[in-house]
C-alpha cells in the first residue's frame, strides 16, 4: 500500500530526476549522477526524507499538545490562557522565539562535558522515542520486530542522564532534584513493563502493527486489562513528571529541580523533550489499550491523534486538580500499590488466555 | 488548664488583679513597686537584681505562661527593659519595667523561662547595646555584622531631612 | 552519609517574603534549621520617634500589607490610650467590620499561598478570585485596596458609603456557598491530607512557652483569643465561636484558619445589625501626656502588641511593635527538625509568614 516509504521514495526520485537531469545535460557529469542514483544512496536519502517528515509531524503534534494543555489548564483555573493567534495557537511560537534570544548563563564551576552531554541524551532520547511511535500502519519510520520493548528500553535511559545532569550543574538543589527524579522514574518503569508483558500475551507479538491488528480482530484491550489501564495511566503520569508526581521539579522547594541551571534554548528543548515523553506515554496507552489507529470513516492517523489528545486531556485534568505528592509517598505508591496491581492484571490476562477467551 | 507546674502549693491558675498585686508585694517587699492597675492590666517596676526571680515566681506560681514582649528603651539617663507577660486563663497582662545603668548595661535573660523572649532579647541587645546574661544564642538578628553602633539609642540621630 | 547545608532563600518561591533558612540535610531529612531574618529591617520604630501622631497611621499599615487594617487599628488604639480619647460607638462598629473583612481577606491570601506551596495552582487562583471581591469592598469603604489608611485616632476616616451593608452581605453569602465548594478541593483530597497531617507538630505546653500565637496556637489546643478573653472595641457584644483543635499539626492549623473565616462572617453580620447612628470621629489633643501605655489586638496571624511612651511632646518617645510572626519564626528549628525537605513548604505554609511585620 502507499505508505510513507513510497511517498518519500517518490519525493527522492523527483529531486534526483531534476538534479541529475541538470547535471547530465548541462554539465555532462555522468559518474557522479550514476552514483547518486544507485540503490544505496537512494535508500539513505529516502530515510532522511522520511525522518524529516515524521519529525515535522510529531513536532507540530507536540506544539498542539502544549497549546491544548495551556488552554485547558487556563479554563480549569477560571482564566483565559494563551492569546496570541487564533484561539491562542501561536503562543508557543512566540515563546519559542523568546526562548531563542535569551542569554545563556552557564555556572562557572559546572562540569561542562557532563552538563552538555547529559542534557543532550535526555532531549535526544525523547525525540528518538517520538519518532519511533507509528501513527498508523502506513505512517512510520521503520517496522521493527522488537516493537514496544525497545521503546520502553529507550524510555529508561533518561533517568541516568537526569542524575548526571543534576550533579553536573554544581548546585545542591539540582542534585536533590536529580536524585528524586531518578528514583521516581526507575520505580515507575517496573509496573509499566509488567503491563507490557500482559499486552504481549494477549496480542501474541511485540510488534506494534500486530498488537493493533489483534485489537481490531477482537475487542480493544482495555476491556480485559481494566486494572492495567488504570495502573498504566498512573505510571505514565509519573514517568512524564507531571503534577501530582512532579516533586523532582517542585517549584516550592527546588525552584526548577534538575533543570535549574539550564537557560535559554537548552531549557526550551528540555521542556519540549518533556512533552515528547508525555506524547510517547499517551500514545503507548492508546496502542496498548484503545486499539491504536482503529476507527471508522476517518483516516487512521487522525483517529490515533484524536485518541492521544483525549488521553492527554485526562492527564491535564489531573494536573489542574491535585496537589503534589511527597517523594517517599510517590515511591510507596509505585512499589507497594502499582506493582501488585500490575501483577494482578497479568494474572487476569493469563486466566483469560488459558480459558480461550482471547 | 494551661499551667506549667500543676500541683505546687500556692499555685493560682487564674489570679485576679488584686491577688497578683498582693502576692507579688508580699513576696518581694522592697524591690518591686506597684505603679497602677487597670482592667486586666497590672504595672510593676522592679529592681534589676530581682527580675529573674520575679519572672520565675510569676510563671510558676501565677500561671503566666506567655511572654508577649520584651522591649528595650533609652530613657536618656539610663537604659531600661520592659516585659509584658500574659496569663491565658484570665487575659490579664502584667508589665514589668526595669532600669539598667549605662555603665553596666547587663540584665538577666528570661529566655530560660519563656522561649518566646528569645528573638526579642536578641533584637534589644543589638539595637540598644544591652547584654542579656544567660541568653542561649546572642547573635545579631536584624542588623548586619559590621554595625558597631546602637541605632535605637537616643544619641544616634538618623539623617536629617533636607 | 555526609550532611549538606542548603540555603533556602532569600529569593525563594516558598518563602512568602524575604528570609533565609539555613538547613542542614542528611539526605532528605532536616537535622538543623536556622532562620536568618532582617533583610527588610527599616528601623520603623526609630522613624516613628520623629513623626507626629497622625503621621504614623499610614506607616503602620505598611507593616504588613495583607493585614494592614489590623496594624492601623492597633496603633490608633494605642495612641488613643495615651492621649486619653474615647471613641464613639458607631466608629467602633465600623472598625470591627473593617477589621473582620481584612481578616477574611488575609486568610484567603494565605490559602492561595498554601496552594502554590503544595503544587496546586487552581486553589491559588480560586482563592485570589474570591479575594478580589473583598478588595472591592475595601475600595468602597476606605478608598484603597490594601494599605487602607482608614482608622484615625479618635474614630475612622469616613462613614460607610450607601448600600454598603447590602454589598457586604452579598459577598459574605457568596463566600459561604460557592467558596465552600472550592475549599473541598483541599479537604477531600487524600493527597492534601497525607501531606499536611502529622507534620510540624507542636504540643500545647510548647506553644505557650515558645510564643506561638494566634490560629497556630489554637490548633495546638490552647483556647485563648484576644477578641474574646481580653476584649477591645465592641467584641464582647457578639456571639461567635473560636475554633480550637487538639492535634497541633499543619492540617489543624489549616482547619482553624478556614473556620475562622466563617466566624468572621458571623461577626460582620451581627455588627451590621447592632450598629447605631451617631458621629464617627472625635477631636483629639495634639500633645501627649507623659506616661506609657500598651494595647494588644488579634491580628490574623496572632496576638499583636504595641507599647507607646509619651513625653509631653507631639511625637512619641518610644513605640515598640511586637509582631506575632517575629516570635513564630524563632520556632523554625523546633517545627522543622526531623521532617523531610519536602515537608518544609507544607509546614511553613501553614504558619502564614509575613516578613514586613517581622523585620519592621
Amino acid at each position: 500500500m502507499y505508505d510513507l516509504y513510497s511517498f518519500s521514495k517518490d519525493i527522492v526520485d523527483l529531486i534526483l530526476w531534476i538534479v541529475c537531469g541538470i547535471l547530465r545535460t548541462v554539465l555532462n557529469i555522468n559518474s557522479f549522477c550514476d552514483w547518486l542514483e544507485s540503490d544505496n544512496v537512494v535508500g539513505v536519502l529516502v530515510y532522511i526524507i522520511q525522518a524529516v517528515v515524521i519529525f515535522a509531524a510529531i513536532f507540530i503534534v507536540c506544539l498542539t499538545m502544549i497549546w491544548q494543555e495551556r488552554k485547558t489548564l487556563g479554563r480549569i483555573m477560571d482564566r483565559r490562557a494563551t492569546q496570541v493567534g487564533p484561539l491562542g495557537y501561536f503562543q508557543n511560537l512566540a515563546d519559542g522565539m523568546k526562548t531563542m534570544v535569551k542569554e545563556i548563563i552557564i555556572p562557572d564551576s559546572a562540569d561542562r562535558m557532563a552538563y552538555d552531554w547529559a542534557v543532550t541524551i535526555v532531549i535526544g532520547t525523547g525525540v528518538l522515542l517520538a519518532g519511533m511511535v507509528p501513527l498508523s500502519d502506513r505512517f512510520f519510520l521503520a517496522d521493527y520486530g522488537t516493537g514496544l520493548l525497545i521503546i520502553f528500553a529507550i524510555f529508561s535511559l533518561a533517568p541516568f542522564a537526569i542524575l548526571i545532569a543534576g550533579w553536573a550543574q554544581n548546585n545542591k538543589y539540582t542534585l536533590i532534584g536529580g536524585m528524586r527524579a531518578c528514583a521516581q522514574m526507575i520505580s515507575y518503569e517496573v509496573p509499566m513493563l509488567m503491563i507490557l508483558v500482559a499486552t504481549v500475551l494477549l496480542a501474541g507479538s511485540l510488534n506494534i502493527n500486530d498488537i493493533v491488528a489483534a485489537q481490531q480482530d477482537s475487542t480493544w484491550f482495555f476491556i480485559p486489562q481494566i486494572l492495567g489501564l488504570f495502573t498504566f495511566l498512573v505510571a505514565a503520569v509519573a514517568e512524564a513528571e507531571r503534577i501530582p508526581f512532579d516533586l523532582p521539579e517542585a517549584e516550592a522547594e527546588l525552584v526548577e529541580g534538575w533543570q535549574t541551571e539550564y537557560g535559554g534554548m537548552r531549557w526550551g528543548l528540555i521542556m519540549l523533550g518533556d512533552y515528547f515523553r508525555g506524547y510517547v506515554a499517551a500514545s503507548l496507552g492508546v496502542i496498548m489499550f484503545f486499539g491504536g489507529w482503529d476507527g471508522p470513516y476517518l483516516p487512521p492517523e487522525i483517529w490515533f491523534l484524536i485518541k492521544v489528545f483525549i488521553i492527554f486531556f485526562g492527564m491535564i485534568w489531573v494536573r489542574g486538580s491535585l496537589h503534589r505528592i511527597r517523594t517517599d509517598q510517590i515511591l510507596n505508591i509505585g512499589w507497594k500499590r502499582l506493582l501488585p496491581l500490575a501483577i494482578l492484571n497479568l494474572l487476569v490476562v493469563v486466566t483469560l488466555k488459558v480459558w480461550g477467551v482471547y | 488548664m494551661i499551667s506549667m507546674e500543676e500541683g505546687k502549693k500556692d499555685f493560682i491558675a487564674a489570679p485576679t488583679e488584686e491577688q497578683i498585686v498582693q502576692n507579688v508585694l508580699a513576696k518581694f517587699p522592697d524591690l518591686v513597686n506597684h505603679r497602677a492597675t487597670k482592667t486586666r492590666r497590672v504595672y510593676f517596676k522592679a529592681d534589676i537584681d530581682v527580675l529573674f526571680s520575679l519572672c520565675k515566681y510569676m510563671r510558676d506560681e501565677m500561671n503566666f505562661v506567655h511572654c508577649s514582649c520584651v522591649s528595650g528603651v533609652d530613657w536618656e539617663t539610663h537604659l531600661g527593659t520592659v516585659y509584658h507577660i500574659s496569663n491565658y486563663e484570665t487575659g490579664i497582662m502584667v508589665e514589668i519595667s526595669v532600669d539598667i545603668p549605662y555603665d553596666k548595661p547587663e540584665v538577666d535573660s528570661v529566655t530560660p523561662l519563656w522561649n518566646g523572649a528569645n528573638f526579642h532579647e536578641r533584637e534589644a541587645a543589638e539595637l540598644f547595646g544591652i547584654v542579656f546574661n544567660g541568653h542561649p544564642d546572642p547573635r545579631k538578628l536584624l542588623l548586619i555584622e559590621e554595625y558597631d553602633f546602637y541605632p535605637f539609642r537616643k544619641s544616634f540621630k538618623p539623617a536629617e531631612v533636607r | 552519609m555526609a550532611e549538606m547545608t542548603v540555603f533556602l532563600g532569600p529569593q525563594h518561591p516558598f518563602g512568602h517574603g524575604l528570609w533565609t533558612i539555613k538547613a542542614t540535610l542528611d539526605g532528605e531529612v532536616i537535622t538543623d534549621a536556622d532562620p536568618i531574618i532582617g533583610y527588610l529591617h527599616r528601623g520603623w520604630e526609630k522613624e516613628c520617634e520623629s513623626r507626629l501622631f497622625p503621621q504614623i497611621i499610614p506607616m503602620s499599615s505598611r507593616l504588613c500589607y495583607g493585614s494592614s487594617l489590623t496594624w492601623e487599628h492597633l496603633y490608633a488604639k494605642t495612641a488613643e490610650e495615651l492621649l486619653g480619647v474615647e471613641v464613639p460607638e458607631r466608629a467602633k462598629y465600623l472598625r470591627v467590620i473593617a477589621i473582620e473583612l481584612c481578616r477574611i481577606q488575609s486568610h484567603l491570601m494565605w490559602l492561595a499561598a498554601l496552594g502554590t506551596d503544595l503544587g496546586n495552582l487552581t486553589v491559588f487562583l480560586y482563592a485570589m478570585r474570591e479575594r478580589e471581591l473583598l478588595l472591592d469592598l475595601m475600595v468602597k469603604l476606605c478608598g484603597q485596596r490594601m494599605t487602607t489608611n482608614y482608622p484615625r485616632i479618635g474614630g475612622v476616616r469616613n462613614d460607610a458609603p450607601e448600600n454598603y451593608e447590602r454589598d457586604v452581605l452579598r459577598v459574605l453569602k457568596h463566600l459561604e456557598t460557592k467558596h465552600k465548594e472550592q475549599i473541598d478541593l483541599n479537604d477531600n483530597s487524600s493527597i492534601f491530607l497525607s501531606r499536611m497531617q502529622d507534620i510540624g507538630v507542636v504540643s500545647k505546653a510548647e506553644a505557650c512557652n515558645m510564643g506561638l500565637v494566634g490560629p497556630s496556637m489554637r490548633a495546638s489546643g490552647v483556647d485563648f483569643d484576644v477578641r474574646r478573653d481580653d476584649p477591645y472595641e465592641v467584641y464582647d457584644q457578639f456571639d461567635y465561636e473560636v475554633p480550637v483543635r487538639k492535634e497541633g499539626d499543619a492540617y489543624a492549623r489549616y482547619s482553624v484558619r478556614i473556620e475562622e473565616m466563617y466566624q468572621s462572617a458571623e461577626i460582620i453580620r451581627q455588627a451590621f445589625k447592632q450598629m447605631p447612628e451617631g458621629p464617627y470621629r472625635v477631636k483629639v489633643p495634639r500633645a501627649a501626656p507623659v506616661g506609657s501605655h500598651v494595647a494588644r489586638v488579634e491580628d490574623p496571624r496572632g496576638e499583636s502588641l504595641m507599647w507607646i511612651v509619651g513625653d509631653g511632646g507631639r511625637t512619641p518617645y518610644r513605640l515598640k511593635v511586637r509582631s506575632p510572626n517575629f516570635v513564630t519564626l524563632s520556632l523554625t528549628k523546633k517545627l522543622l527538625l526531623g521532617y523531610r525537605l519536602a515537608d518544609l513548604p507544607a509546614i511553613m505554609g501553614s504558619i502564614d509568614v509575613c516578613m514586613g511585620e517581622t523585620d519592621r
